[in-house]
């Protein structure tokens, strides 16, 4: 190296000025690349920020506070007046078996008031945990059975430390007396957090302790179904004859200045054009995820014949020429050579207006998808909901509980985008190497 | 591509065979202050097992009434909530569209109240106070100039010296309407002026009354009402507006400002001390009663004594009950679907 640099005449062609220049240059370069470091390391910044304040939140939604019961299981009260039919074993009062059990554990809690906030202390999901099991297993019906039950919303935030013990008893949520039954249960070893699977596997519900989202996660599932079903052949379609076919004039022209403004149009308009469309002409069901699906599809489609069109573009001509030269066909060319070579590109295009879709609630409000719906929908038809939508609903809601409930939901969306990115990186990567 | 056509013919099918398919569940539509309780109530409902959980709208009440009014059959909902009466004008549309009887159930009562946090004293104002600090026109010396006022100390000397920062709803939100026509045009009534033009002009009266100044003091926070409560919790001088099941779940964090006098404590809306408090209602098509399964069993729920009842599950949620005799009146009308009548 020491001898190159002898071997160079010293800087003879080289004037002060344009040393000076050379130096500023550098320094320009140098200051570019900082910046872009900073802009980097802002960005990430605020993406920790926003994920570490959900995650902080929502990570609690995942377990759930349950309390230890023996419950006897009164034959009296579960067929009252004898009636053994599943009619009546469905409709049977399994909140009085838990409250006979609470009595007995609780001997000195007398007056009504009293009882009233003690029978609260479980949720009403408890009582739908009894019935499961002997609509499961009538055998446990007149033994007494350990049975650990879903605590309410208030004792589970207690427990998790989001009721405050040092507050005035008129402002706060959980009462001393329930406090002190609280703390009884936990010396006696009762009480226990456990994952919450029902936050997974159950549909939406107005007590937050057995609210779940499963019913919009399946809502989601159709909706983007549907929308991909639909918004992926159209567009691709679009984009072949458009790109390989379609003569260069005006009314070409005027098509792609369409659909690239299509693009940009805000999605409530898209919500808008559904409910004309979908519900107010073609009468289809509302709430249901096909239309939803339907009217996602027509905000995807832009964005998929956009990014198919680029990439088709990107394709170069000399593959068609060498494909037509051996006497393919104009459409040969295109499907077998020109579509194969263009797939990464398009299917990164679907991918990302696809995570779009999965992200949208304007458009929904107007075809009536923001909605309290219990059972999770079983086809596309059905009455559903998606999980940005679950969100809101839930944000919206004054029950403290489901402020952790919303953040949980937040996280499992993010999830599912993460997800579908790493889908697209993936499947652009498979598509890359067959080359 | 042959798979996606084959997808594309399902589809087609599945949404022929939608159509037919008649409505075996209930729908609903309305009001968001009623959507909690009505959700509450359907889940309840769904949960006893002999019929569908009805589905349940969050589309406010204007909207509600507009989806409700357009016409008769399985696609249009059967019931609407709504926080406030049905208009004169809605009921005109509805019969328009052939809804000519519709049944009208009171829910209970939703106080409005006006909180800030409690690291700071508890807001004591009245409603002429409370129009004062919030109209866009105030009478000063008899005479209708744009508010004046910066602090709570400029609207009256008792008030403490703090800038007039308050956090409410937009126009489009039922809780909006319902506070300036209950604190507002209650305060607006208190000026002689103003008085005396409600006699003459009752148009340029309420325009008066119900416009909000939009110079900053009062800041639309969005129909998330958990939302202003965060935002009253890091900002000690601010005040919000909004339903009193938000100051419920959490008072430990902020309390209800004293208007007139009053606390907006349940016993003190339910008796009907507290000024600023609506009642909810919800509306019933006659004409799908019997049509889909389960409408009259819901309004046997809703209206039972374990829902809607001074200890029903309803309360939990916030809902402030109707007194004893009501209760019983309008469950007797809900049973025998009696016609609404406005006058």
């Amino acid at each position: 190296m020491t001898d190159m640099s002898d071997l160079k005449p010293q800087n003879q062609w080289v004037s002060e000025e344009r040393k000076a220049g050379l130096g500023k240059r550098h320094r320009t370069e140098r200051r570019f690349k900082l910046l872009g470091l900073a802009a980097i390391f802002i960005a990430l910044a605020m993406l920790a920020t926003l994920f570490v304040s959900i995650a902080s939140k929502g990570y609690s939604a995942f377990v759930q506070t349950r309390f230890e019961l023996n419950v006897y299981f009164d034959e009296t009260v579960i067929y009252p007046n004898g009636d053994r039919s599943a009619q009546a074993l469905r409709g049977a009062s399994y909140v009085s078996l838990i409250r006979n059990a609470l009595r007995a554990e609780f001997p000195d809690v007398e007056t009504r008031k009293e009882l009233r906030s003690l029978f609260g202390i479980f949720s009403k999901g408890a009582s739908r945990q009894l019935r499961n099991m002997v609509m499961e297993k009538p055998s446990v019906i007149g033994t007494t059975t350990a049975t650990w039950l879903i605590a309410s919303d208030d004792m589970d935030m207690f427990n998790k430390g989001y009721i405050p013990r040092d507050v005035v008893e008129a402002d706060r949520r959980v009462k001393d007396n329930e406090i002190k039954w609280f703390d009884h249960l936990v010396e006696k070893g009762v009480v226990q957090k456990v994952f919450n699977w029902g936050f997974f596997s159950s549909g939406d519900s107005r007590e937050p302790e057995i609210a779940g989202i499963w019913g919009a996660m399946v809502g989601s599932f159709y909706t983007l179904l549907i929308t991909f079903v639909i918004a992926f052949p159209i567009g691709v379609m679009s984009a072949i004859y458009l790109e390989e076919f379609a003569p260069k004039n005006r009314i070409t022209d005027i098509i792609e200045v369409n659909i690239n403004n299509l693009a940009a149009v805000p999605s409530i308009v898209f919500g808008l054009l559904g409910m004309g469309l979908f519900l107010n002409v073609a009468h289809l069901p509302r709430s249901a995820s096909m239309v939803g699906g339907l009217t996602l599809a027509l905000m995807t489609l832009p964005i998929i014949i956009i990014s198919a069109r680029a990439s088709i573009r990107a394709v170069p001509d000399s593959i068609r020429h060498a494909a037509l030269g051996l006497g393919a066909s104009r459409q040969q060319t295109a499907f077998h050579h020109v579509l194969p070579q263009s797939m990464p590109g398009i299917l990164t295009g679907t991918i990302i207006g696809l995570s779009q879709a999965l992200g949208e609630t304007a458009p929904l409000l107007m075809i009536g998808m923001v909605a309290f719906i219990v059972d999770i929908p079983g086809n596309v038809t059905d009455p559903a909901t998606v999980l940005p939508v679950q969100i809101f609903l839930w944000a919206d809601s004054p029950e403290r509980a489901f402020v952790e409930k919303t953040s949980g939901a937040i996280l499992v969306l993010l999830v599912f985008l993460v997800f579908m990115n790493a889908l697209a990186v993936l499947l652009r990567r498979k598509f890359e190497r067959r080359k | 591509m042959i798979k996606k056509t084959l997808g594309l013919a399902v589809i087609a099918t599945v949404a022929l065979a939608g159509q037919a398919v008649a409505r075996d569940q209930i729908r609903i539509v309305g009001s968001s202050t009623v959507f909690p309780f009505a959700t509450t109530v359907a889940e309840t409902f769904g949960d006893k097992g002999v019929f569908k959980t009805p589905v349940v709208e969050s589309t406010g009440s204007g909207g509600g009434l507009k989806l409700f009014c357009a016409g008769i059959g399985e696609g249009h909902p059967d019931i609407t909530n709504a926080s406030r009466r049905i208009k004169k004008s809605e009921v005109e549309k509805c019969a328009k569209a052939g809804i000519t009887e519709i049944t009208e159930v009171k829910v209970g009562f939703d106080g409005i109240v006006l909180a800030n946090s409690k690291a700071a004293p508890p807001v004591i104002l009245t409603k002429k106070q409370i129009f004062m600090a919030l109209a866009k026109q105030v009478p000063v010396n008899g005479k209708l100039v744009a508010n004046p006022y910066k602090t709570w100390k400029d609207v009256d000397a008792s008030l403490p010296n703090t800038k007039i920062e308050v956090l409410g709803p937009p126009p489009t939100s039922g809780t909006r309407d319902a506070f300036v026509e209950l604190a507002m045009e209650g305060g607006a009534k208190k000026f002689p002026s103003l008085k005396a033009l409600r006699k003459t002009d009752k148009r340029a009266f309420k325009i008066i009354a119900h416009t909000v100044r939009e110079d900053g003091a009062y800041i639309e926070a969005g129909e998330n009402d958990n939302l202003i409560v965060q935002k009253l919790t890091a900002n000690k001088n601010a005040v919000g507006i909004f339903g009193f099941s938000f100051l419920d779940q959490n008072a430990d964090r902020i309390q209800g400002g004293i208007i007139g006098g009053v606390k907006p404590t349940f016993e003190n809306i339910s008796a009907g001390d507290y000024g600023i408090s609506r009642s909810l209602y919800f509306y019933v098509k006659n004409a799908h009663v019997g049509k889909v399964p389960g409408l009259k069993e819901y309004l046997a729920e809703f209206t039972s004594e374990d829902a809607f009842g001074e200890f029903g599950y309803l309360t939990e949620k916030g809902l402030i009950p109707l007194s004893k005799e009501e209760r019983a009146l309008v469950r007797s009308r809900a049973a025998s679907l009696s016609k609404l009548n406005l006058m």
